[in-house]
């Protein structure tokens, strides 16, 4: 099936601002699923609010837009009821780890199968460019007009911590790697985090002065390297992609599976 | 054939009324006093293959529920106020995107953490208007637990019937307390069952596009046809629009589907109100008080009626007005400072003979506390 087979296009264009980064996710992510051999109806997505989430509207997909934070909430509802489908849950920065921290962390103890993706902007978009949890000290936003005093946190040590047992990041200058992750962590049996560092030319970049989006890709490729690369050895502040986590653990859903078993016998 | 008669706490009763309903699927946080519900659930849900989820809080546990509503699923979820606090955004998700649900308040005492193991009424108009926006929302109660039982599948039914959020607000003393109860025998009380498309697969299902009875049929999502749902206002094929005359439709829809049906909605009881001067109107624990009082008055040969009201939302003004035409006086008792009073003075022709007797401490209301009433306005002094 061609990418194009796999999108709403009479919803096009789309609403993200010249020079986003969304975009791309979105064309890797259909082409991952294209190279899977997935059907529009093996897929189900559940998104949050903000730009990120919007992304569910333009894929023929079945698709749940819901509240601010909570998609992945919605999506432990849908896989426990109806544990065949495979779920993506496209997620902001701020969606999926400010008002969402508390749904994420827990999502990635229980280990459903959900696949997350994290579409890092640093920044709150859809509202005008506000600092988010992962925008980091010193960055400059709309509520952060001197200068943000906040700490930003891993995502990848994060969903480590939490129990996450696939975790991979990449870059939108990495689209290849977008495409080989995705199809990884779609087929992974267990709770999947994929951050994708995403540009946002229009608030982060000209806030703090990263130039165009295509200055901002290119800056992707300067900032990133392989996960365990020599230049990682060589120069610790760059930041490695790749598949950190990537091991079999009881999916949730099965492990429920097991107390059913268990009450039954026992009734 | 004998009768199965058990003895059992309230919040069991909902349990066993919601599994008698279809109930397979329930998710929830623990919060006094409600926490029996997801205790009995957690028990209860895997024997007959259902699914019980403890989410991270209550906002998770409501969002749980409508993911698998959506999935065709009859869902649950249990809290008392705090944590009904915390549903209100994901309960006006379920209202927006009409996805059927059942949400227990066993209320406790309030704002904030208030009173936990004490009896109150006081999340009546929260159960109204608590999500932000214009709507309507069903809410229904029940005095004892014959009633628990059958308001927990009324609620399941009116939630299909009209694809809504339906709201048990139950208190403390309803479902702590421990009573008789007489379990309905199988398909004693019809179920209403949810009410799918007849639209093949393969061929475009719309969502939101009523039939010519105004019902709009559903489709297991992540089935055999693929749709979106958003909590933006919608057209018929579930995409966002801001379109004036499809927001209008909508939001009128939304409304319309549950107020233009108040009478077919209110549950309510009558005692001796065919000759009543004075009647109490009264609803969940607090009618128990009010019964008594007027039993033992009408043994004194006194006038005394008591309308128990089982359907809180929409609030049957109706009703209420031709029930109370000829009563001279009308007592309305409750464990708040007023929150049915107000609906009732707006129902009734002269609100000026509308009384309250509450209590507002934490303790339960008894039939003295009526009597106060009775004696105040009697003009036998307080």
């Amino acid at each position: 099936m061609a990418v194009k087979d796999y999108i709403r296009e009479r919803f096009f264009p789309h609403m993200w601002c010249p020079g986003c980064g969304h975009g791309i996710v979105l064309n890797s992510m259909l082409r991952a699923i294209e190279k899977l051999g997935m059907s529009k109806n093996d897929i189900v997505m559940v998104s949050g609010i903000g730009c990120s989430a919007r992304i569910s509207g333009y894929v023929d997909f079945h698709t749940l837009h819901t509240i601010h934070g909570r998609a992945l909430a919605f999506a432990t509802g849908v896989k426990m009821s109806r544990p065949e489908v495979n779920i993506i849950v496209p997620m902001g920065d701020g969606d999926a780890l400010a008002i969402g921290g508390n749904h994420f962390i827990h999502a990635a103890r229980r280990n459903i199968d959900l696949t997350a993706i994290v579409m890092n902007n640093r920044i709150y978009g859809m509202t005008g460019g506000q600092y988010s949890p992962l925008s980091g000290y010193g960055i400059r936003a709309t509520t952060a007009p001197y200068m943000n005093i906040d700490h930003d946190f891993d995502v990848v040590e994060l969903a480590k911590s939490a129990g996450a047992t696939f975790v991979a990041r990449t870059t939108t200058y990495h689209v290849q790697q977008i495409v080989d992750i995705i199809q990884q962590a779609i087929l992974h049996k267990g709770f999947s985090v994929v951050e994708i560092m995403s540009q946002c030319p229009t608030y982060f970049g000209r806030k703090n002065k990263e130039g165009s989006a295509v200055d901002m890709l290119k800056r992707y490729k300067e900032i990133t390297t392989p996960i365990g690369s020599k230049a990682k050895k060589e120069n610790p502040d760059l930041i490695e992609r790749g598949i950190f986590v990537q091991k079999e653990m009881p999916e949730y859903c099965k492990e429920y599976d097991k107390i059913v078993e268990m009450a039954m016998k026992g009734h | 054939m004998s009768k199965d008669v058990k003895f059992l706490q309230g919040n069991e009763v909902c349990v066993e009324a919601a599994l008698y309903s279809g109930l397979d699927f329930f998710a929830g946080y623990p919060i006094t006093p409600s926490t029996e519900i997801a205790e009995h659930m957690a028990v209860r849900l895997p024997q007959i293959g259902g699914k019980f989820l403890q989410m991270e809080d209550e906002i998770a546990s409501m969002c749980a529920i409508v993911g698998a509503s959506l999935t065709g699923h009859k869902v649950m979820t249990a809290t008392s106020g705090p944590g009904f606090s915390l549903m209100q955004e994901a309960l006006g998700y379920a209202i927006m995107t009409e996805i059927p649900c059942v949400i227990v308040n066993v209320q406790r005492g309030g704002p904030s953490t208030g009173l936990p193991t004490n009896v109150s009424q006081g999340d009546i108009y929260q159960a109204r208007w608590g999500a932000h926006g214009d709507h309507a929302i069903i809410a229904l109660t029940a005095s004892n637990h014959q009633d628990v039982f059958e308001m927990t599948v009324a609620a399941f039914n009116l939630a299909e019937t009209y694809r809504t959020p339906v709201i048990l607000l139950f208190d403390e003393v309803v479902g702590h307390m421990r009573e008789k109860i007489t379990v309905p025998e199988k398909e004693e009380i019809p179920l209403v069952e949810r009410l799918r498309t007849s639209v093949k697969e393969g061929i475009d299902y719309h969502p939101y596009l009523p039939r010519e009875d105004g019902r709009l049929p559903m489709s297991d999502f992540g089935g055999v046809h693929r749709y979106n749902v958003t909590g933006l206002y919608h057209d018929m094929w579930g995409f966002p629009s801001n379109n004036p005359g499809v927001v209008q439709g909508l939001h009128r829809h939304l409304v319309d589907k549950i107020i233009n049906n108040v009478n077919q909605i209110a549950i309510y009881k009558e005692y001796y109100l065919e000759d009543a001067e004075t009647i109490l109107i009264s609803y969940g624990s607090s009618a128990r008080s009010a019964l008594h009082v007027v039993e033992n008055r009408r043994k004194r040969g006194e006038r005394l009626g008591l309308l128990e009201l089982n359907t809180l939302w929409p609030f049957p003004y109706q009703i209420v007005r031709e029930k109370c035409a000829n009563a001279k006086h009308i007592i309305v008792v409750e464990m708040n400072i007023g929150q049915i009073l107000r609906a009732v003075k707006r129902a009734v022709k002269d609100p000026e003979k509308v009384f309250l007797a509450n209590r507002i401490d934490g303790v339960f209301i008894n039939p003295d506390d009526i009597r106060n009433i009775i004696r105040f306005i009697q003009g036998k002094g307080a």
